[in-house]
């Protein structure tokens, strides 16, 4: 769906992004993470034919940025970071606008389509200025589908959205992925990444990982797994740091946390070591760490 | 419906629910064409008819020789209100198409646009449609309102004649059109450039500049416009107008509207 090779932009002096050399796959949710500036926003434009690259190359659709805009454009659907509706036209004849752009076969039908689908039939032929944020959104989401894109890129989709909006138009994405469509999602919210994407790249001007969370988490982090003891103290935790598997172990009140690759493999050993050294062990379980954590070491690092 | 329909259709679903805009297009034509039909009666009731010989040698220029003083005198003041008639298709493109880009860049829709296939040509063509057809709209209707006013005003005769000369009719027709065109794409041009729709009308609006010049040119006596004078500005119109559609198209950059206009 998506493959670009050294992908660059330069604006003058400033290099917005630097050899980006990706694949998103047929059917799967990319999350593209980053923090403000980081060229998230110039990379969707690239990849949609808005702007043109300053080197490399991407292929968008099986067609190639800079040589077949036009075709990309009319193959690929996007969601821009703000709605950009016309606020004194309706609704209907928004949508009806963009359905003859992309040139919809039926596109009275197309509109009614998702108008329906997203709930805002009933409003129509109520002005796009009168709608609230979400309806927008929705409104720009429908936009976005008219003409069935098999590719979408979202940047920044619930950007600005209350927590129930945010949560309508996560649960369209959820649709659209089970509908088989690729998503190329560009977003800083982390939370939306972690439970929406397959896969995750962390940019920032440059691509600085891509893999899916859970293995993110685990190449960072590895796993961790808490025992819940009935007493604790430092000693326990230098006995279970002595061994091999263990990346870190610390205690914490009465807890002791563990951080390790293979914990089905290695948890009855820690198990057996601590009641060798005495603990009374309550509980085990394990704890994820949160994408943000992971999001915030890359960037750190990087 | 092909893209620069919609164009079209979109352009003036928006920009005729503004009041400004569709004051202009339809007040100005009106006032146009009344007012100096407003002179043409008040004057003839005057009564004058002696022979034009008495009238200055800058008035005789322009009249016919059977004209009475009175009729020539209507001829000459009618006659510079005509040139001001050619402020309507100057005027009103300067309304319409100096919000087309700039409006868009306000509203944040001119991403969701360009990211369509629409290419840049079928944009700017869609665009100057929009703002050319109603003013030459106006410009002709006005003229219309004019002619048949002027003809019942003077019952027909000798001053009719005059007035609805081919020297008007190329004007209107021909020269509207041309200036039409010119002020739009010098509209679109400004509002490539600028972040605001009040400043785009107003840079746009020298545009009427050139037309401001040929109105004092002849009542200063400089020259007196006739029909290959008029035909000569045509000329002059399509070769700018060409330069103008060049320079509009060149000028509209879609990667620097998006990444440097903020």
């Amino acid at each position: 769906m998506i493959r670009t090779e050294n992908l660059s932009k330069k604006f003058d002096a400033t290099l917005a992004v630097d050899s980006l050399t990706l694949q998103v796959n047929e059917g799967e949710v990319f999350g593209f993470l980053g923090p403000n500036g980081a060229g998230k926003t110039t990379t969707v434009r690239m990849l949609t034919s808005l702007i043109g690259p300053t080197s490399g190359s991407a292929i968008v659709n099986g067609f190639s940025v800079g040589k077949q805009d036009t075709e990309i454009r009319r193959t690929v659907g996007i969601l821009t970071e703000t709605p950009g509706m016309y606020d004194n036209l309706s609704a209907e004849f928004n949508l009806e606008i963009y359905a003859n752009l992309y040139e919809v076969k039926d596109p009275k039908g197309q509109v009614e389509k998702y108008l329906r689908m997203l709930g805002l039939w009933d409003r129509r032929q109520d002005e796009a200025g009168t709608f609230s944020k979400g309806m927008k959104q929705k409104l720009a989401v429908a936009r976005s589908l008219l003409h069935e894109p098999r590719l979408l890129f979202l940047d920044e989709p619930t950007a600005a959205l209350d927590p129930e909006a945010s949560h309508l138009v996560h649960d369209f994405i959820a649709e659209l992925r089970k509908e088989g469509r690729t998503i190329f999602l560009c977003t800083h919210n982390l939370d939306e990444a972690d439970r929406l994407c397959d896969r995750i790249g962390v940019f920032k001007t440059h691509l600085l990982v891509v893999d899916s969370p859970t293995n993110l988490r685990s190449q960072l982090f590895g796993r961790r797994v808490v025992f819940h003891l009935l007493k604790s103290d430092e000693t326990i935790a230098t006995a279970i740091r002595a061994m091999p598997f263990v990346r870190e172990a610390k205690v914490i009140e009465n807890k002791l946390l563990v951080n390790l690759d293979e914990p089905e493999i290695h948890n009855p050993e820690i198990i057996r070591a601590l009641v060798g050294v005495g603990a009374d062990i309550q509980f085990v379980g394990e704890l994820r760490h949160s994408l943000e954590d992971v999001y915030l070491q890359l960037v750190k690092n990087a | 419906m092909n893209k620069i329909q919609t164009i079209v259709k979109k352009e003036w679903a928006e920009v005729f629910k503004k009041r400004m805009v569709l004051f202009s297009v339809i007040f100005l034509p009106l006032f146009l064409s009344v007012l100096p039909l407003i002179i043409l009666y008040s004057m003839g009731s005057m009564g004058t008819n002696s022979a034009n010989a008495e009238l200055p040698e800058q008035f005789q220029q322009i009249c016919k020789t059977s004209m009475t003083a009175g009729q020539c005198m209507q001829y000459y003041i009618v006659s510079e209100f005509l040139i001001m008639f050619m402020l309507i298709p100057l005027f009103i493109p300067v309304n319409i198409a100096s919000y087309s880009i700039v409006g868009e860049k306000t509203n944040r829709s001119l991403e969701p646009l360009l990211a369509t296939p629409i290419t840049t040509g079928e944009l700017l063509t869609g665009k100057n449609l929009a703002s050319v057809i109603p003013a030459i709209l106006a410009t002709w209707i006005g003229f219309g309102i004019f002619a048949i006013g002027s003809l019942i005003i003077t019952g027909g005769g000798v001053l009719a004649a005059a007035l609805l000369d081919p020297m008007w009719l190329i004007a209107i027709f021909l020269a509207g059109p041309l200036m039409a065109v010119l002020s739009v794409n010098f509209s679109i041009m400004v509002s490539s450039r600028v972040n605001d729709p009040r400043v785009a009308e107003q840079l746009s609006a020298v545009i009427i500049l050139p037309l401001m010049a040929v109105f004092f040119g002849q009542i200063a006596g400089l020259f007196i416009l006739n029909s290959t004078l008029i035909l000569i500005m045509c000329i002059i119109l399509l070769v700018v107008d060409v330069l103008m559609v060049y320079l509009a198209v060149r000028l509209f950059q879609r990667e620097n509207i998006l990444t440097r206009w903020k």
